[in-house]
């Protein structure tokens, strides 16, 4: 029995080790996860991008299903994301809103007009400091609000057809299905 | 340019030296004395999501800016240590300390070391005891012990070559 554990101790810490190590390979540092899932979202009020007279606010979000999607001119990512974006807009499965980043007015506005408008409503958070009540720390990032204003869902990084599909519909779905 | 010229431009391209640790890319001023200490040493303990393996106090990524800005700001404000840290970690999790809280998701990272020293010294241990466990063997009978002790030259068999 010793002699036998002498050689299956080992084998067992090797195993182990080597699963943690495999496991590790899979695991992307940059996807910090948010400690905001399963709060309310920050309360915040800010100027609307197309219209700078006029403000949002987390108050005008309250009872309805929602995506949070967080862009920047500068950000090379968002510009990949944008078309599936707007695919995923014209399907009307959710409003999509959106908090600039930390960007120049016109720019964004000039943005929107060239490559088509996916938003409801664009935010205009020209110093960032929305942003970090959100916990951004990078562009592209997306959230989903349920009805009673709570943060379901973070995705970090640019929206793909798999991710709205395997990640963001199945989870609306569920979303809308709740009592508020 | 020639041979030397180059082998040294080589050389001084490839020490790439960090920049000093110690310096904020922006200058912050205090009018209490300890306080610029006070706030290196607090954003030294954060770490920038950006640049993961830099802290607050020397990462260049635009989000660092921002969050200096912020402690500073909010330590102008009279805010303690403590509700800043807590500010940071409600947004972006105990991900932004260098230095994590000791709770049960972390117990592996803070108590591990000690629990793997204390099966090291315990095989150890054990290993010892085995190791001065007298063995089974016959006593060695008269003749054979005084064999082997001349052969060892042991004191009181001597031989008459030895002396």
């Amino acid at each position: 029995m010793a002699r036998k554990l002498r050689y299956l101790v080992p084998l067992a810490v090797f195993l182990l080790l080597a699963g943690l190590l495999y496991r590790g390979l899979s695991i992307d540092p940059k996807l910090v996860p948010s400690p905001l899932i399963g709060k309310p979202m920050p309360a915040f009020t800010l100027p609307r991008l197309q219209d700078p007279e006029a403000t949002i606010s987390d108050t005008d979000l309250r009872g309805t299903v929602f995506i949070m999607n967080v862009w920047a001119t500068w950000c090379v990512s968002c510009r990949a994301e944008h078309s599936t974006l707007l695919q995923f807009a014209k399907t009307g499965a959710v409003p999509i809103y959106g908090l600039n980043y930390k960007d120049q007015r016109p720019a964004a506005q000039r943005w929107l007009q060239q490559l088509g408008n996916p938003y409801t409503v664009n935010a205009f958070d020209a110093d960032g400091r929305t942003a970090i009540d959100w916990g951004v720390y990078g562009a592209p990032e997306t959230f989903i609000i349920d009805r009673r204003g709570i943060i379901r869902h973070k995705h970090i990084g640019p929206l793909t057809v798999e991710v709205i599909n395997n990640e963001i519909l199945p989870l609306i779905a569920d979303l809308r299905s709740e009592k508020s | 340019m020639n041979g030397a010229k180059i082998l040294l431009l080589t050389v001084l391209l490839t020490i790439c030296l960090p920049a000093p640790a110690t310096t904020t890319l922006e200058s912050f001023t205090f009018t209490d004395p300890g306080g610029e200490q006070r706030f290196k040493d607090l954003i030294a303990e954060l770490r920038c999501l950006v640049c993961q393996n830099q802290s607050l106090l020397n990462s260049d990524a635009e989000l660092a800016h921002d969050l200096r800005a912020e402690v500073y700001e909010k330590m102008q404000a009279g805010q303690t240590k403590a509700e800043i840290i807590d500010f940071l970690v409600a947004r972006y999790g105990d991900f932004v300390l260098y230095n994590p809280p000791i709770k049960p998701a972390t117990y592996l990272i803070w108590f591990g070391p000690f629990v793997l020293l204390a099966i090291a010294l315990l095989l150890l241990g054990f290993a010892l005891k085995r190791q001065r466990r007298p063995t089974d063997q016959k006593p060695i009978s008269g003749k054979d012990r005084q064999q082997l002790d001349q052969i060892l030259g042991k004191p009181g068999t001597r031989t008459e070559r030895d002396s």
